[in-house]
């Protein structure tokens, strides 16, 4: 049996600046991981993924990411991708400083 | 020291003025990201965990204090008001953005700095002592050497697309503490029937495959330093492996050709790149050198010293681990700590910065060196100034006497920012100086040099640690594992292997019962971590790791 598929967010760094940004279901980008679309299904996946590799001279890396679905929407399942989503643990710098997306 | 001649400022503002197109090109979607990534590189900057990084050279971590209020400035006008000095004498700002960079460079042009082959697969900056110039046990200061090195090896056209990083240090002391036996290259500058040379030695390196370097030449006349280097690195730019990014630095040439073979490699092509050398190298070295004529020390009773000594208790402490000799017995060398309990080892606030270099221009013969134990110093002091100097410090939490104790530690920036680390590395750092403070322990413990890296990349040195830290992820946890016996001085040794990795939960409690296991082993006080660990080996230290594997035993 075909093992399912565990959810995917596109998640890349913005061009001129360099912070963490997730592509939203209206093929933008935002710097919420709340407002990430959610991925369920693979060919869709690779799909969005090759249309955000496509914005060459907006972001920079994009790659997917597993999620976890929780009560508001994707949560990280790698450590690697919740210090991307909230920052640095020495200095309160970055995503956390951000009251839409506080440190968990 | 050496300041920025027409021919540097007007390289700098060409190399810099190219990269602000690069980066407009960019921007305008002109150029790909694989594109301009190697280009980027080549001007120090990464993308990391959150954003841009921008690492800055500080050219064999020799600073003045207007290049340190430089780097406060941009701290403070283009990133988040500090900066990351790193185990290869750069600083490291961790928030700038892709749009200010080009303003960032020109404003380092204009202080005599660059972020030029910071990165990339070329000649990176070349380190030092840092206490060149000042040391008491110093045969010759490493500095003009280095700085022609660094001439010699900026924008080298040979040498811009290496097979790998290629990484130099030079010491002038019989005492290590540049690391040499850790770089790809390493040069000591050694006597011989009373003429001065070098000690050449390649292949060490740290990294997924650990090796001290060994001697290739045991001496080499001073003046035929850049045609055997042009020599070692032209062997090395045709046998380097291309083919496997992980086989593809010196020490794995070395290893797979046998440093005899390479050896002899290396004579042949010097044979050639000698002759083509007419000189001109050598007049540079001397015009070099003039510009590090020693500072003009003064004499003065040095009773003030003395006196604090006597009536002040911190002082005293402090004097005990952050003072160093230096060659006139009327001055010292100040080591100032960036290792304050509980912070973040090697960062400095813009306002540190600032003060660092007011210290410098009014105690310090407006000299600053950053040293790979990621620490400053300000290597000519009079003893008579110390109290003041201290006093100043302290005002602005820099006066931790910690040098060479367990609190001070050397970390990478880990997780918490690094794009290839596999653990945090900072927060282990913080934890273990914070309890060892709270034991007040630290004096009674001694000597004892704990190193930490995020990943198997090394940059925190955790193999040539007393106690090295590895962080790694082991099923979606960090996990770190520890080294022990590691050196990175003259004596370097690789550090082995204790067994298991800890959780992060537990590291903290593991270090702890490895540093209570040291007090009840050592034969005396004097006796420091390392050379009870050379005495014993590691089975006690295991025990201490590992109860419960004792307990199954038993």
């Amino acid at each position: 049996m075909k093992r399912p598929y565990s959810p995917k967010i596109v998640t890349a760094s913005d061009l001129a600046v360099g912070d963490v940004i997730y592509q939203t279901a209206e093929d933008g980008w935002s710097r919420a991981l709340p407002e990430a679309e959610i991925l369920c299904d693979e060919a869709h996946a690779q799909l969005r993924l090759i249309e955000a590799e496509r914005q060459q001279n907006r972001i920079v890396g994009a790659y997917l990411a597993e999620v976890a679905i929780g009560e508001n929407g994707p949560e990280p399942v790698h450590f690697r991708e919740d210090f991307r989503r909230a920052g640095p643990s020495n200095y309160f710098h970055g995503k956390q400083e951000n009251p839409r997306q506080p440190r968990p | 020291m050496y300041r920025h001649t027409e021919f540097d400022r007007g390289f700098l503002a060409a190399r810099n003025a190219q990269f602000r197109a690069q980066v407009e090109r960019r921007l305008n979607g002109s150029l790909s990201e694989d594109e301009f990534k190697p280009l980027r590189l080549m001007n120090g900057l990464y993308l990391q965990l959150h954003a841009y990084m921008l690492r800055v050279a500080i050219p064999y971590g020799t600073l003045s204090g207007a290049q340190m209020r430089a780097l406060a400035d941009i701290a403070d006008r283009w990133d988040r008001g500090y900066g990351h000095f790193t185990t290869r004498q750069n600083i490291q700002f961790n928030w700038p953005r892709l749009i200010d960079v080009p303003d960032m460079l020109d404003a380092l042009a204009e202080a005599g700095l660059h972020s030029v082959q910071t990165s990339g697969n070329t000649v990176r900056n070349v380190t030092s002592d840092h206490f060149a110039g000042a040391a008491a046990d110093e045969i010759a200061d490493p500095r003009p050497v280095a700085e022609l090195i660094r001439q010699w090896s900026t924008d080298h056209p040979e040498f811009q697309f290496l097979a790998r990083k290629f990484k130099i240090a030079v010491t002038g002391s019989a005492r290590d503490r540049a690391a040499t036996r850790i770089n790809d290259l390493g040069l000591r500058i050694v006597t011989r029937n009373g003429e001065q040379g070098f000690e050449v030695s390649i292949g060490g390196g740290l990294g997924r495959t650990p090796m001290i370097g060994r001697v290739l030449r045991e001496f080499l006349p001073r003046a035929d330093l850049l045609p055997y280097l042009e020599a070692v690195l032209g062997v090395y730019n045709r046998l380097g492996r291309r083919d496997n990014k992980f086989k593809a630095r010196i020490k794995i040439t070395v290893h797979e050709h046998g440093l005899d073979h390479v050896r002899d490699l290396v004579e042949r092509r010097f044979a050639l790149t000698r002759a083509a050398f007419g000189g001109a190298d050598q007049d540079r070295l001397e015009r070099i050198a003039a510009d590090f004529a020693p500072p003009a020390l003064r004499r003065a009773p040095t009773g003030a010293f003395d006196r604090a000594c006597r009536s002040d208790p911190v002082f005293r402490a402090w004097a005990d681990t952050n003072l160093s000799a230096h060659r006139d017995p009327g001055h010292t060398i100040v080591t100032v700590s960036l290792k304050a309990h509980g912070a973040t080892p090697g960062d400095a606030s813009s306002g540190q910065m600032r003060l660092l270099a007011d210290l410098a221009e009014r105690y310090g013969h407006d000299e600053l060196r950053i040293s790979h134990e990621q620490n400053v110093i300000l290597p000519h002091v009079h003893k008579s100034d110390l109290p003041a100097l201290h006093a100043a410090l302290r005002a602005h939490g820099l006066a931790t006497a910690n040098i060479g104790l367990i609190s001070d530690i050397i970390a990478c920036p880990g997780m918490d920012y690094c794009a290839l680390a596999t653990a945090r590395s900072i927060p282990v750092a913080q934890q273990i100086a914070t309890r060892f403070d709270e034991l007040r322990l630290e004096h009674e413990i001694g000597p004892l040099k704990i190193r930490i890296s995020g990943c198997i990349n090394a940059c925190g040195h955790h193999h040539v640690a007393h106690i090295g830290i590895l962080g790694l992820e082991r099923a979606g946890v960090e996990t770190y594992q520890i080294t022990l016996g590691g050196d990175g001085t003259e004596t370097a040794m690789l550090g082995e292997r204790t067994g298991p990795g800890f959780s992060a939960g537990d590291i903290l409690a593991a270090i702890e019962r490895l540093v209570m296991a040291y007090l009840d082993l050592r034969a005396e006080r004097s006796e420091t971590f390392l050379q009870t660990y050379r005495r014993l080996g590691p089975a006690p230290f295991r025990e201490a790791l590992y109860p419960e594997a004792r307990a199954d035993a038993a």
